[in-house]
Protein backbone atom coordinates (compact mmCIF):
# COMPACT_ATOMS: atom_id res chain seq x y z
CA UNK A 1 0.00 0.00 0.00
CA UNK A 2 3.14 2.61 0.45
CA UNK A 3 3.89 1.90 -2.91
CA UNK A 4 0.83 3.17 -4.15
CA UNK A 5 0.62 6.38 -1.85
CA UNK A 6 4.05 7.37 -3.32
CA UNK A 7 2.41 7.05 -6.49
CA UNK A 8 -0.74 9.40 -5.71
CA UNK A 9 1.74 11.31 -3.92
CA UNK A 10 3.69 11.99 -7.42
CA UNK A 11 0.81 12.56 -9.10
CA UNK A 12 -0.22 15.04 -7.09
CA UNK A 13 3.11 16.84 -7.60
CA UNK A 14 2.93 16.93 -10.94
CA UNK A 15 -0.22 18.84 -10.46
CA UNK A 16 1.19 21.22 -8.31
CA UNK A 17 4.14 21.77 -10.93
CA UNK A 18 1.20 22.10 -13.43
CA UNK A 19 -0.46 24.83 -11.41
CA UNK A 20 2.29 27.14 -10.60
CA UNK A 21 2.43 28.17 -14.59
CA UNK A 22 -1.07 30.41 -13.51
CA UNK A 23 1.01 31.39 -10.28
CA UNK A 24 3.58 32.25 -12.03
CA UNK A 25 2.45 33.90 -15.16
CA UNK A 26 -0.74 34.63 -14.16
CA UNK A 27 -2.30 38.29 -15.70
CA UNK A 28 -4.00 39.33 -12.19
CA UNK A 29 -2.61 39.70 -8.73
CA UNK A 30 -5.71 37.56 -8.13
CA UNK A 31 -4.47 34.89 -10.20
CA UNK A 32 -1.16 34.09 -7.87
CA UNK A 33 -3.14 34.15 -4.73
CA UNK A 34 -5.73 31.72 -5.88
CA UNK A 35 -2.92 29.62 -7.25
CA UNK A 36 -0.75 29.74 -3.74
CA UNK A 37 -4.67 28.56 -2.50
CA UNK A 38 -4.35 26.00 -4.85
CA UNK A 39 -0.90 24.46 -4.34
CA UNK A 40 -1.22 24.93 -0.23
CA UNK A 41 -4.60 22.23 -0.48
CA UNK A 42 -2.38 20.24 -2.78
CA UNK A 43 0.30 20.58 -0.08
CA UNK A 44 -1.89 19.65 2.84
CA UNK A 45 -2.87 16.31 0.98
CA UNK A 46 0.77 15.61 0.20
CA UNK A 47 1.98 16.21 3.81
CA UNK A 48 -0.83 13.40 5.22
CA UNK A 49 0.45 11.08 2.11
CA UNK A 50 3.83 11.25 3.70
CA UNK A 51 2.76 10.44 7.15
CA UNK A 52 1.16 7.58 5.62
CA UNK A 53 4.38 6.54 3.51
CA UNK A 54 6.58 6.98 6.44
CA UNK A 55 4.07 5.47 8.90
CA UNK A 56 4.67 8.41 11.51
CA UNK A 57 0.84 9.21 11.11
CA UNK A 58 0.07 11.52 14.67
CA UNK A 59 2.88 13.86 13.53
CA UNK A 60 1.71 14.33 10.06
CA UNK A 61 -1.56 15.14 11.12
CA UNK A 62 -1.16 17.82 13.14
CA UNK A 63 1.02 19.20 10.09
CA UNK A 64 -1.24 19.03 7.83
CA UNK A 65 -3.97 20.78 9.74
CA UNK A 66 -2.08 23.43 11.12
CA UNK A 67 -0.84 24.19 7.40
CA UNK A 68 -4.26 23.98 6.14
CA UNK A 69 -5.36 26.93 8.84
CA UNK A 70 -2.11 29.14 8.28
CA UNK A 71 -3.02 28.54 4.01
CA UNK A 72 -6.84 29.65 4.57
CA UNK A 73 -5.62 32.37 6.86
CA UNK A 74 -2.68 33.73 4.43
CA UNK A 75 -5.29 33.70 2.08
CA UNK A 76 -7.58 35.78 3.84
CA UNK A 77 -4.89 38.25 4.11
CA UNK A 78 -3.30 38.46 0.92
CA UNK A 79 -6.79 39.75 -0.62
CA UNK A 80 -7.74 42.08 2.30
CA UNK A 81 -4.36 43.54 1.35
CA UNK A 82 -4.69 43.73 -2.26
CA UNK A 83 -8.87 45.17 -2.59
CA UNK A 84 -7.33 48.36 -4.14
CA UNK A 85 -3.13 48.25 -4.76
CA UNK A 86 -3.08 45.14 -6.39
CA UNK A 87 -4.53 45.73 -10.05
CA UNK A 88 -3.47 48.12 -11.84
CA UNK A 89 -5.38 49.71 -15.03
CA UNK A 90 -3.06 47.47 -17.67
CA UNK A 91 -3.32 44.29 -15.80
CA UNK A 92 -6.57 43.56 -16.02
CA UNK B 1 -12.86 -8.07 4.42
CA UNK B 2 -8.88 -6.43 3.85
CA UNK B 3 -9.47 -6.25 0.62
CA UNK B 4 -12.87 -4.48 0.50
CA UNK B 5 -11.11 -1.36 2.52
CA UNK B 6 -7.65 -1.33 0.65
CA UNK B 7 -9.97 -0.99 -3.24
CA UNK B 8 -12.13 1.66 -1.05
CA UNK B 9 -9.12 3.30 -0.47
CA UNK B 10 -7.62 3.19 -3.39
CA UNK B 11 -11.08 3.96 -5.18
CA UNK B 12 -11.37 7.47 -3.08
CA UNK B 13 -7.91 7.98 -3.53
CA UNK B 14 -8.22 8.35 -7.54
CA UNK B 15 -11.83 9.74 -7.16
CA UNK B 16 -9.81 12.75 -4.84
CA UNK B 17 -7.01 13.22 -8.00
CA UNK B 18 -9.23 12.86 -10.76
CA UNK B 19 -10.81 16.01 -8.72
CA UNK B 20 -7.80 17.45 -8.53
CA UNK B 21 -6.88 17.60 -12.08
CA UNK B 22 -10.29 18.14 -13.49
CA UNK B 23 -9.93 21.91 -10.81
CA UNK B 24 -6.12 22.13 -12.57
CA UNK B 25 -7.10 22.02 -15.81
CA UNK B 26 -10.38 24.22 -14.96
CA UNK B 27 -7.50 26.74 -13.28
CA UNK B 28 -5.47 26.45 -16.54
CA UNK B 29 -7.96 26.75 -19.35
CA UNK B 30 -10.15 28.99 -18.19
CA UNK B 31 -10.43 32.37 -19.97
CA UNK B 32 -11.30 34.76 -16.53
CA UNK B 33 -10.33 35.11 -12.79
CA UNK B 34 -13.94 34.31 -11.89
CA UNK B 35 -14.34 31.10 -13.87
CA UNK B 36 -10.65 29.72 -12.51
CA UNK B 37 -12.26 30.96 -9.01
CA UNK B 38 -15.07 28.82 -9.58
CA UNK B 39 -12.99 26.05 -11.16
CA UNK B 40 -10.77 25.96 -7.97
CA UNK B 41 -12.79 26.84 -5.37
CA UNK B 42 -15.37 23.86 -5.54
CA UNK B 43 -12.37 21.45 -7.21
CA UNK B 44 -10.00 20.79 -4.35
CA UNK B 45 -12.53 21.14 -1.80
CA UNK B 46 -13.99 18.02 -3.03
CA UNK B 47 -10.92 16.35 -3.69
CA UNK B 48 -9.38 16.89 -0.41
CA UNK B 49 -12.84 15.37 1.19
CA UNK B 50 -12.08 12.25 -0.99
CA UNK B 51 -8.69 12.16 -0.78
CA UNK B 52 -9.17 12.48 3.35
CA UNK B 53 -11.85 9.82 3.99
CA UNK B 54 -10.08 7.36 2.38
CA UNK B 55 -6.65 7.85 3.89
CA UNK B 56 -8.70 8.18 7.25
CA UNK B 57 -10.47 4.56 5.89
CA UNK B 58 -7.03 2.97 5.75
CA UNK B 59 -5.65 4.70 9.08
CA UNK B 60 -8.77 2.88 10.69
CA UNK B 61 -7.46 -0.19 9.21
CA UNK B 62 -4.25 -0.10 9.35
CA UNK B 63 -4.17 0.53 13.43
CA UNK B 64 -7.45 -0.10 14.95
CA UNK B 65 -6.88 1.36 18.32
CA UNK B 66 -7.70 3.91 20.20
CA UNK B 67 -5.06 6.51 19.10
CA UNK B 68 -5.73 5.59 15.40
CA UNK B 69 -9.05 5.97 15.74
CA UNK B 70 -8.24 9.80 17.21
CA UNK B 71 -5.99 10.76 14.24
CA UNK B 72 -8.86 9.64 11.93
CA UNK B 73 -11.20 12.16 13.73
CA UNK B 74 -8.43 14.58 13.37
CA UNK B 75 -8.07 13.65 10.09
CA UNK B 76 -11.40 14.23 9.25
CA UNK B 77 -11.56 17.64 10.87
CA UNK B 78 -9.58 19.12 8.54
CA UNK B 79 -11.66 18.20 5.63
CA UNK B 80 -14.48 19.74 7.68
CA UNK B 81 -12.57 22.78 8.51
CA UNK B 82 -11.39 23.25 4.94
CA UNK B 83 -15.16 22.81 3.84
CA UNK B 84 -15.83 25.73 5.58
CA UNK B 85 -12.58 27.83 5.23
CA UNK B 86 -12.27 27.59 1.31
CA UNK B 87 -15.77 29.27 0.68
CA UNK B 88 -14.71 32.30 2.96
CA UNK B 89 -11.43 32.22 1.29
CA UNK B 90 -12.89 32.22 -2.14
CA UNK B 91 -15.18 34.89 -1.09
CA UNK B 92 -12.64 36.89 -0.08
CA UNK B 93 -10.43 36.82 -3.00
CA UNK B 94 -13.30 37.36 -4.89
CA UNK B 95 -14.57 40.40 -3.13
CA UNK B 96 -10.95 42.11 -3.25
CA UNK B 97 -11.22 41.03 -7.24
CA UNK B 98 -14.03 42.70 -8.07
CA UNK B 99 -13.94 46.16 -6.07
CA UNK B 100 -10.19 46.01 -7.63
CA UNK B 101 -12.28 46.93 -11.06
CA UNK B 102 -11.39 43.43 -12.60
CA UNK B 103 -14.15 42.65 -14.81
CA UNK B 104 -16.16 39.87 -15.66
CA UNK B 105 -14.81 37.56 -18.99
CA UNK B 106 -18.16 37.70 -21.88
CA UNK B 107 -17.74 35.76 -25.25
CA UNK B 108 -18.50 39.03 -26.92
CA UNK B 109 -16.88 41.46 -24.93
CA UNK B 110 -19.86 42.96 -24.01
CA UNK B 111 -19.54 44.94 -20.88
CA UNK B 112 -22.34 43.68 -18.26
CA UNK B 113 -20.92 45.82 -14.75
CA UNK B 114 -19.92 49.78 -15.92
CA UNK B 115 -18.24 51.02 -12.98
CA UNK B 116 -19.41 53.67 -13.14
CA UNK B 117 -23.18 53.30 -11.60
CA UNK B 118 -21.51 51.94 -8.93
CA UNK B 119 -19.70 55.39 -7.77
CA UNK B 120 -22.84 57.09 -8.76
CA UNK B 121 -24.78 55.84 -5.70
Amino acid sequence: MGNFFLGTALALCFFIFLCLYRAVWGPTVFDRIIGAGFVGTKTTILLLLIGFIYRRIDMFVDLALVYSILNFISTLIVSKYFIKKGVHSHQL
Amino acid sequence: MTLIILTMTAALLVAGLFFFFAATVGFLRFPDLYTRMHATGKGDTLALLLMVAGLALFNLYDNFCWMGMVQSVKLLFIAVFWFIANPTATHAVLRAAFESGVTPWTKDGTVIIDKTEGEGA
